[in-house]
């Protein structure tokens, strides 16, 4: 590990802590600052995508303009930190309703504001109405837990002494 | 004729700090987990983008598959990092290492260029290891 200054965009000057083995290509630098704002942007999101999140006050965080930090979020994720944000929104929704919490409760809690706008976006991003979804999530929840073996290949079932009932064997032909 | 894998199982040392890190630091979907009985779980994940690949993760433990003495060799293996599991994909290799570093993943190899491409090594929290490479652009 080495201590590099980085001078960035604005001229700021930061001591960032890196590996010595980056330091082959002296071109990745300003790149590793920029990343490390994209990802800390990405990880805010993660853990605060519940609240009512400013994007616009990210990028300034980032010490980006909100364009250029809007593309290089999508280069670097796939979606723009809006997209992101709702399909962690989503994602977390899952969770939620897998462990049986209201449609509506659900909504609030990660973070909508109306329960058609949840509705709309979780049937856009899963293709299933959340309570659809919840209906779906808690029949095999009960399935696994009556009965387990249905969800594990017979060979590993058959080695860990799991098997109920004496299998089909090629002998008995 | 074989069409695809679709289960593949890592042996870890802990099952609840095996879900902790594969699904909360490397962001997997949890597929199945369901209990087989006392002290045994049937626990798969599977990558973000490959919900087809179930990667089960087996608590090395005395018991049918493993005697006594077996299991502790085992264990004493993957705790030292002797194996090393397969390759993993992402989209941008700086990112997703900065990513994991930030929640506290253990890279042997930070993101290096190689002949074969840009790769990086990261250990679970069992003592497997895993090359994490760039998916080519």
């Amino acid at each position: 590990m080495d201590k590099i200054a980085v001078d960035t965009e604005k001229g700021f000057r930061h001591v960032i802590v890196y590996d010595i083995s980056l330091m082959d290509n002296a071109a990745h630098l300003p790149r590793i600052y920029l990343y490390r704002r994209i990802v800390q942007a990405k990880l805010f999101i993660d853990g605060h995508y519940h609240q009512n999140i400013d994007l616009d006050n990210i990028a300034g965080e980032a010490y980006f303009s909100k364009f250029h930090f809007i593309r290089i979020f999508k280069t670097t994720y796939g979606k723009t930190p809006h997209q992101y944000l709702i399909a962690v929104r989503i994602a977390n929704a899952k969770l939620l309703l897998q462990k049986g919490k209201s449609v509506n409760q659900v909504c609030y809690s990660v973070g909508f504001d109306s329960i058609s706008s949840f509705s709309a976006l979780f049937k856009r991003l899963s293709g299933l109405a959340p309570s659809v979804y919840q209906q779906q999530q808690l029949e095999r929840q009960v399935e696994m837990l009556n009965a387990p073996q249905k969800f594990i290949p017979n060979c590993f079932a058959e080695q860990n002494g799991w098997l109920q009932k004496p299998q089909f064997s090629i002998n008995e032909v | 004729m074989i069409t695809k894998l679709n289960h593949v199982s890592i042996f870890v040392l802990d099952q609840d700090s095996a879900f902790d890190f594969y699904v909360n630091k490397l962001g997997f979907k949890v597929h199945t987990d369901a209990a087989m009985g006392p002290g045994m779980r049937w626990l798969t994940v599977t990558p973000p983008e490959q919900p087809d690949l179930e990667i089960s993760l087996m608590a090395i433990s005395e018991g049918m598959m493993f005697k006594k003495e077996a299991a502790e060799a085992m264990r004493d293996l993957v705790a030292k990092g002797t194996f090393g599991f397969g390759v993993f994909e992402c989209n941008d290799l700086l990112a997703t290492y900065e990513e994991l570093k930030a929640k506290g993943v253990t890279f042997k190899k930070a993101p290096t260029k190689e002949f074969y491409g840009f790769e990086a090594l990261f250990m679970d929290d069992s003592g497997n290891w895993f090359s994490l490479g760039e998916k080519a652009k």
